[in-house]
């Protein structure tokens, strides 16, 4: 396994449109620092190969105009079924494309195809995040085209993702009424990270001990800076606020 | 378990910025906001180690504190934990310093 990158030979990356030859292994290699020494001084982020992939990656979609979104969550919060219905609702008025991003199975991939978005699964295997140099072979297969947006989905952990920048232009975090209200406390480093932070399964507040009061004033401790916006993807209530969000951050054409 | 990643990162860069040298001690700084675990770190750098120049190395640890900066009455404060809130209640904060996950050097025999 390359210990940078987080790439294995685990990882598999699959494009349900057309075949992917593997995951190619686009190392960079940082110049060389040092002469032999007793000790030597390297003040290097240990995460420096991630950013500089992550920034090239943002730069590629800055090329075209792409809005991309890091959408993470836990397992189950609905990250799939958002995606679903917002691919639906938002067909002939804005391109969306998807990476999928799974341990294992193309489920969702299948679902996100069925629903009318190009799709690329991710499968990491062991692996707990998705990292730059998996978006970056998912992005070179998936091509998305100038002007659209292209989400995310990172592996369902609110835990790992968080120290993984991808390239993406925002972070979004997906929590569900289900999931019960102490989540931003529990998790700070993910949801500090947040630009926009959705609360899923509205429709769901009657039967379930959630106090949306409670959890806006601690998501604000947690994470000052996130936008908060509550839904429910199975009823569509509340969802104009994620399309309006999405439509905002769209970048100008490139010239 | 990101730190095995993070572990498996830290060689591949000692590795790459000294190949070939044998390392004998690896100093690295985590950050009390970094969001990573010293212990998990130490648990994995003897595993990932293994076969390579780092193996037997040494591994230093220094865990700096968060330094965070307050936007409503305009001072610096060491937050308690990983929720930045002011002593004075705010929680419109920055965080200046504790982020930070880096090698700070490395020795080589």
């Amino acid at each position: 396994m390359c210990g940078t990158c987080g790439c294995s030979s685990d990882v598999r990356i699959t494009s349900l449109h057309h075949s992917h030859d593997g995951h190619e292994a686009g190392h960079v290699h940082l110049p060389d620092a040092a002469q032999a020494g007793r000790t030597i001084q390297l003040q290097q982020k240990v995460l420096a190969k991630n950013d500089q992939l992550a920034a090239a990656n943002r730069q590629w979609l800055t090329d075209r105009g792409i809005l991309a979104v890091n959408l993470m969550s836990s397992p189950g919060s609905g990250k799939t079924t958002l995606l679903e219905r917002t691919t639906k609702d938002l067909a002939g008025k804005m391109s969306i494309a998807v990476i999928e991003g799974d341990q294992e199975t193309a489920l969702d991939a299948h679902r996100i195809e069925a629903a009318g978005s190009p799709v690329v699964q991710i499968n990491t295997g062991a692996g707990c995040h998705l990292d730059a140099e998996m978006v970056r072979s998912a992005l070179r297969s998936l091509d998305p085209r100038s002007g659209s947006i292209v989400v995310i989905e990172n592996v369902g952990n609110l835990v790992c993702p968080a120290l993984f920048d991808l390239g993406e232009a925002a972070k979004v975090v997906l929590a569900s009424v289900t999931e019960g209200a102490d989540k931003p406390l529990k998790y700070p480093h993910m949801f500090r990270q947040a630009d926009l932070v959705l609360l899923n399964k509205t429709d769901l507040l009657p039967y379930v001990d959630f106090d949306v009061r409670q959890y806006s004033s601690d998501l604000r401790r947690a994470a000052p800076a996130a936008m908060l916006l509550q839904l429910s993807a199975t009823t569509g209530e509340g969802i104009q606020g994620w399309y309006d969000w999405l439509r905002r951050r769209i970048p100008p054409p490139p010239e | 378990m990101h730190e095995l990643a993070i572990t498996e990162g830290l060689v591949d860069a000692v590795s790459d910025r000294l190949p070939g040298q044998r390392v004998i001690c690896v100093k690295l700084e985590i950050g009390a906001l970094s969001g990573v675990v010293a212990d998990s770190v130490r648990f994995c750098f003897d595993l990932v180690t293994e076969g390579t120049k780092l193996e037997g190395a040494k591994l230093e640890i220094s865990q700096p504190p968060a330094v965070c900066h307050c936007r409503i009455c305009d001072s610096n404060f060491e937050p308690d934990g990983p929720i930045a809130i002011c002593p004075c209640g705010s929680a419109e904060v920055a965080v200046l310093a504790g982020q930070d996950l880096k090698i700070t050097s490395v020795q080589v025999a």
